[in-house]
């Protein structure tokens, strides 16, 4: 029962518009919400890589002062990285898991609607920094002492820390709810050994999330300490070692490279064997390999400083152990070629891409492998290969596994198909212009081009291979543009999709595109791995129409009601955020970063004392 | 009239690990333990004779601490091992994790 | 007085895959990762130990007797929620409001030390006579011998610890500052739970909600116990 004595609107009951999408806590809604604003924030980081390769096609360019450059360096990882990549999987875990376990929602339905706002809240205060005073420009790692007071004292890191704080707290309420939700939530008989292979990923990748994360989030409370309050975390002057920071970062940071590629493993694994009609090779492996890179992935992190003088004891032992995580990592490959191995390949879109994906992932792995030698990679440190490598795992990896999940659960999503013609258009020009970007990169890397220069000398030799990678630039960029307008082409007349157009193997497919606000009419009992597949054989067929027949009473299925507290809490989060950048010179702001905070904590108190559900469906004040 | 935890599952004194309930007397037993190891602790610390080797006593000593209110006030020793993963999970990978990075600063040699 | 069967807690009854209940599963979950929170600010405070340039370092401040006491009341109120719980199943909705409030006091109480002891440090003098012998000097006040014009003269400076004196000041107050965050988050919970269970809020079949508390709360008490050892009582060492 709430108490509070101040009036409040009522709980919504049924919202339409835009109030309902407001007040959602139904994870399809949050998921659609998530993959439209990431896909939002993936252009917004496409055109600061667009104006990188502009300012870089030719030498002593001019385009972009130097200053404005490392602001977009910084800003386009920071933004691929956490305002991208993690929130598209983050759209795919939000609108998949429930469907792939049988379930009718989340564990915590409201706590998933407040990770998507807090999100938002965070990629609205980095985004908003370009305007407010300056990006950050310190690289999306922030190295010390570059993101002290002393060598940065505007504002940009200050939001950068902010931004991130604030992801923070959205990565790990996401998580956790996944956490609980699949271990806790699955449809009888659904044991973990019949999971789909994406639920499998998310389970690794949000343990992941809440152990990592932690970390970063004490690393960038002391960056902000020693920036607002003078404290000596990272001041060599007292002592400090600024190869701390980059410790703590990297702790983090290399469990999270494998949270951006987890999930697009599991992508992977769903879509092969839909488009080769067989199951895929390998399931306990492929299981088992995931947890094996999760496990190893804290084991490896000072790769990312074999440069710094750690010894050669520390290197070797971090050599060794970067070689050894490549195992399960080429496991997982031999089992996707195992599984397209004499099947019946469908070289539709979603497979194209997966094809792509693994092409290219095998590409960005051999570099990966190459740099996991101490020796050789101190060459390679701080080069284009480093960039080519990372772009290689994480465009080539990430953002093709991501494009084949959007053009596979497209139809499920929004009872349409998606177009095939300019799927494929989409697929070739995103395939040539990211080999043409970023395939020269070894050669300049290897040239000896560092990275995060602005601009270079003619005499380099290095002119034509940057030249050939902004031309693929722009074909990578007209790539992406097919692709947005066959999503809202095929969004707005796509052909009709039925609940199955794949011939797909889980429990998802089971019911109609788009499911029913309940998912399931009557939640299924599950005897195999690719239950539906399983289902399929022993005669039973997609749902035609929501509810169906024999299925539950659809008026005696209770979801989750609406709320408006975990939007309201990530509100005051953006406020507080912004009153605290300015806090330590301005009354005013440390005034708004007081309410800020003030109306987190007042919405997650009330938020903890109003009912999943109001007792009679009504709202009551 | 109440009735006592201790009746409805017909326990003796040490608590009944099937049906998970300890006494109210085993968790003062409990917490007089911890008292009596800190006690213990505070006394060694002041032993100086003793000089670094008070380190792997006062780990034990603590550890030792920890479990007692891990398994008996947190209940972990008659609940679900789930509930245990979780946890040790994360101290086991925080443990590991912060040696690893106190001997990258060469702490221990 | 409520007759109420006792409810054993942790069993597997409830509706869902394993059986366990949902927010329970999430504090472990949670408590799992605050694990990593605490791990890093411990580690930070350990790779900076004994690498301050400045003092006062941690044997010219910590005293002993004084955490040992704040240690102890923080461990009496892990026994008095754990009674408080307890009494909540049994159905004594006295005895548990007796008990969560002291918890909630004894909570407190620990705070105050903290505040006394920060305050402590941060009015930190420098004050020996010069007639001391070297060996009973620590090795701070031993950098400010060379005011010892002659044994009569005493040596009094204010040199107060705060986060910004020196790397010790810095890691030590964040991290039993975030301790003591958790602690003051605690205590508002309790003390909510407590309040609300005056509306009838809190019963004995909704004793999840203060299984939850509870959990929380001796997460707080063992943080503290790594603490206590591995920086007061390890503090002795200037660097490990």
């Amino acid at each position: 029962m709430t108490t509070l004595a101040i009036p409040l609107p009522s709980r919504p009951v049924h919202p339409s518009g835009v109030w309902g999408w407001l007040t959602t806590v139904d994870h399809k809604r949050i998921g659609i919400l998530y993959g439209v604003t990431a896909f939002i924030m993936f252009m917004t980081g496409g055109l600061e890589a667009l104006y990188m390769r502009a300012q870089l096609s030719v030498p002593n360019n001019d385009l972009v002062s130097p200053d404005v450059f490392n602001q977009l360096f910084t800003m386009h990882g920071t933004t691929m990285i956490f305002l991208a990549i993690m929130p598209m999987g983050a759209a795919f875990f939000n609108y998949l898991i429930p469907l792939q376990i049988g379930a009718r929602d989340v564990a915590f339905p409201r706590l998933n609607a407040f990770s998507y706002w807090t999100f938002l809240a965070g990629a609205i205060m980095l985004t908003s920094s370009w305007f407010l005073g300056g990006a950050p420009n310190a690289g999306w790692f922030g190295y010390s002492p570059l993101t002290g007071e002393a060598y940065n004292p505007g504002h940009g890191i200050d939001f950068w820390i902010l931004s991130l704080q604030i992801l923070g707290i959205a990565s790990l309420a996401a998580a956790f709810n996944f956490i609980v939700t699949i271990v806790n939530m699955r449809a009888p008989g659904m044991s973990l050994m019949r999971m789909p292979l994406f639920t499998w990923m998310t389970l690794i990748t949000s343990f992941l999330l809440i152990l990592a994360f932690p970390v970063i989030t004490v690393a960038l409370i002391e960056l902000m300490f020693d920036r607002f309050f003078g404290t000596n975390f990272f001041v060599p002057g007292a002592g400090a070692s600024p190869v701390l920071w980059q410790h703590l970062f990297w702790i983090f940071g290399h469990p999270e490279v494998y949270i951006l590629i987890l999930p697009a493993m599991g992508i992977i694994s769903e879509v092969v064997p839909t488009f080769t009609r067989k199951p895929i090779f390998g399931y306990p492996v492929m299981v088992l390999s995931g947890v094996i890179i999760g496990f190893m992935g804290w084991m490896v992190w000072s790769h990312h400083m074999f440069t710094v003088g750690l010894g050669p004891v520390a290197n070797s032992v971090f050599a060794i152990t970067t070689m050894a995580i490549a195992v399960p990592t080429g496991v997982k490959i031999f089992n996707w070629m195992g599984t397209m191995w004499k099947g019946s390949i469908d070289l539709r879109t979603p497979m194209l891409f997966a094809i792509g994906f693994i092409f290219m992932f095998i590409i960005g792995g051999l570099s990966g492998v190459m740099h996991s030698s101490a020796a050789s990679d101190a060459q390679q440190q701080d080069t284009y290969f480093v960039v080519a490598h990372i772009h290689y795992v994480l465009f080539g990896g990430s953002i093709m596994a991501l494009a084949s999940g959007i053009y596979y659960w497209f139809p499920k999503m929004t009872g349409r198909m998606m177009n095939e013609g300019l799927g494929k258009l989409n697929f070739w020009l995103v395939f040539i212009g990211m080999n043409m970007t970023f395939f020269p990169m070894h050669f300049l890397g290897l040239d000896g081009m560092p990275r995060r220069i602005y601009t270079y000398d003619p005499e380099m030799g290095w002119n034509t291979w940057n030249a050939l990678s902004s031309t693929g630039a722009a074909f990578l960029a007209l790539g992406v543009l097919v692709f947005a307008v066959n999503l809202v082409r095929s969004a707005r007349n796509g052909e009709e999709a039925g609940a199955d157009p794949w011939d797909g193997r889980t429990l998802e497919w089971s019911i109609p595109s788009p499911p029913p606000e309940y998912n399931f009419a009557q939640i299924p009992t599950v005897h195999d791995r690719d239950p539906f597949w399983a289902q399929k054989r022993e005669g039973v067929r997609a749902v035609p129409v929501a509810g169906g027949s024999g299925g539950d009473d659809e008026h005696s299925i209770h979801l989750p009601q609406p709320s408006y507290w975990p939007l309201l809490s990530s509100v005051g989060l953006l406020i507080g955020a912004y009153g605290l950048m300015y806090a330590t010179s301005s009354l005013v702001a440390l005034s708004v970063a007081v309410i800020g905070v003030s109306i987190t904590m007042v919405s997650i108190y009330a938020w903890s004392f109003e009912p999943v559900n109001e007792p009679d469906g009504a709202s009551e004040h | 009239m109440r009735m006592m935890a201790e009746e409805t599952h017909g326990q003796g004194a040490n608590g009944d690990i099937h049906t998970g309930h300890p006494t109210p007397l085993i968790y003062f037993k409990v917490a007089m333990s911890l008292c009596a190891i800190t006690a213990a602790e505070v006394a060694i610390f002041y032993v100086e004779a003793l000089g670094h080797g008070i380190i792997p006593i006062l780990i034990v000593l603590s550890a030792a601490k920890f479990i007692l209110v891990a398994m008996f006030y947190m209940h972990l020793r008659y609940d679900s091992r789930l509930f245990s993963g979780f946890f040790v999970a994360g101290l086991v990978l925080a443990i590991l994790v912060f040696i690893a990075l106190l001997a990258l600063f060469r702490v221990f040699f | 007085m409520a007759h109420a069967p006792a409810i054993a807690h942790g069993a597997e009854h409830e509706d869902t895959t394993t059986g366990l209940n949902h927010r329970k599963l999430l504090m472990w979950a949670f408590l799992g990762s605050d694990c990593m929170f605490f791990g890093t600010l411990l580690g930070t405070y350990l790779v900076y130990q004994g690498k301050s340039k400045v003092g006062p370092f941690p044997e010219d401040v910590f005293s002993i007797p004084v955490t040992s006491t704040s240690t102890f009341v923080l461990l009496m109120s892990s026994m008095s929620m754990v009674l408080a719980y307890a009494a909540l199943t049994r159905g004594s909705m006295k005895g548990f409001r007796i008990w969560l409030f002291s918890t909630a006091i004894l909570g407190m109480t620990f705070l105050a030390f903290q505040v006394f002891e920060f305050r402590e440090f941060a009015n930190h003098e420098v004050h020996f006579e010069c007639s001391t012998p070297l060996s009973e000097l620590t090795e701070y006040e031993k950098t400010f011998v060379s005011q010892c014009t002659d044994a009569s003269v005493v040596v009094e400076e204010q040199h107060g610890l705060t986060p910004r004196t020196n790397l010790f000041g810095t890691t030590f107050l964040t991290l039993t500052g975030f301790h003591g965050a958790h602690v003051t988050l605690g205590v508002v919970w309790l003390l909510s739970l407590f309040f609300y269970s005056f509306k009838g809020g809190v019963r004995p079949e909704t004793n999840l909600d203060v299984d939850l508390a509870a959990l929380y709360w001796h997460f707080v008490d063992v943080v503290w116990i790594v603490i206590f050892t591995v920086v007061y009582l390890f503090g002795v060492f200037p660097g490990i």
